[in-house]
């Protein structure tokens, strides 16, 4: 593991740099396609209408997978990550107007966890239309 | 109706191994729009220290989900699937799951429980390599909605 930002660099509250992810129709296919998770909902706007949702959503997985990105990024090695949890709380919903939705991730060092093994707990926030999409989405990463 | 508390601790068998093929890990990564060099180039991956290509982080969850369908099948557990939601999900890494890895997955019921009228269900996905090295673990916790008023 060979992480590019160092423990002693980091403090409480230091932030990574935030990024947007967008996603259309399209990527929703791909996933769906790269992931093996078929579900309609995920690209059959009539079937995920009858199920009551406003549209298309994107699969959750699709928004965990963007977010830790904002980690990744920043360390270098993504066999850095240690530890990765989010919950689902609202669906990133993706109409069919060749745009999208759009994914905002920011993320902050909430603690230094241990001095030894050099370790960080990065909390991450995830927007999409101006709602958090994902909840206690935090991230455990050893630091050079 | 309420899910049966004795399923809780209950262990399924473990699956047949999963290898993890380099082109694989690139379809994903390419899924998710992730250029990270580790995910497609071997000499990049091994300039980090590892052995091969490595996946990224949320990678293993086709494989554990797959697994955890085994749970969601039972029909001594009587969950239906129709109505579930993911609501947690949590990975706990000893390594990165890496091009090569043949992988098998345990998964037990962690718990159960009802939740402002919804079922809860927590499930546990214990990943393994060939050598049966601990990889990964997955928590999964799904969410079934009550059945709609008739």
């Amino acid at each position: 593991m060979t992480a590019k930002i160092a423990y002693d660099d980091v403090e409480v509250g230091t932030e990574l740099p935030a990024q947007t992810f967008p996603v259309t129709r399209a990527t929703l296919v791909q996933y769906a396609g790269a992931s093996g998770d078929f579900n309609p909902i995920h690209w059959n706007e009539k079937f995920a209408k009858e199920v009551g949702l406003p549209d298309v959503i994107a699969h959750g997985m699709f928004t965990m997978a963007s977010a830790v990105r904002v980690v990744t990024d920043w360390v270098g090695d993504p066999g850095a990550v240690a530890e990765y949890g989010v919950r689902f709380t609202k669906p990133v919903v993706v109409p069919n107007d060749g745009t999208g939705a759009l994914i905002e991730v920011s993320g902050t060092v909430a603690a230094k966890l241990d001095d030894a093994e050099r370790t960080v707990r990065v909390d991450l926030t995830a927007k999409s239309a101006g709602q958090k999409v994902l909840g206690m989405s935090r991230a455990v990463v050893r630091l050079a | 109706m309420a899910l049966d508390q004795s399923f809780v601790g209950r262990t399924y068998p473990p699956t047949d191994p999963y290898e993890v093929g380099r082109e694989k890990i690139r379809e994903f990564a390419e899924a998710i729009g992730d250029t990270n060099p580790a995910y497609t180039d071997t000499e990049a991956a091994k300039a980090l220290g590892h052995p091969d290509v490595i996946a990224p982080p949320t990678f293993v969850f086709a494989i554990t989900f797959k697994a955890a369908g085994l749970v969601v099948a039972d029909p001594q557990l009587g969950l239906d699937y129709s109505r579930v939601v993911h609501g947690d999900q949590k990975f706990a890494y000893r390594r990165p799951v890496r091009a090569g890895d043949r992988l098998t997955v345990t998964s037990t019921i962690e718990a159960i429980r009802s939740m402002a009228g919804n079922e809860v269900i927590d499930i546990r996905g214990e990943v393994h390599d060939e050598a049966g090295e601990h990889v990964v673990t997955a928590l999964t916790k799904l969410v079934a909605r009550p059945a709609e008023e008739s």
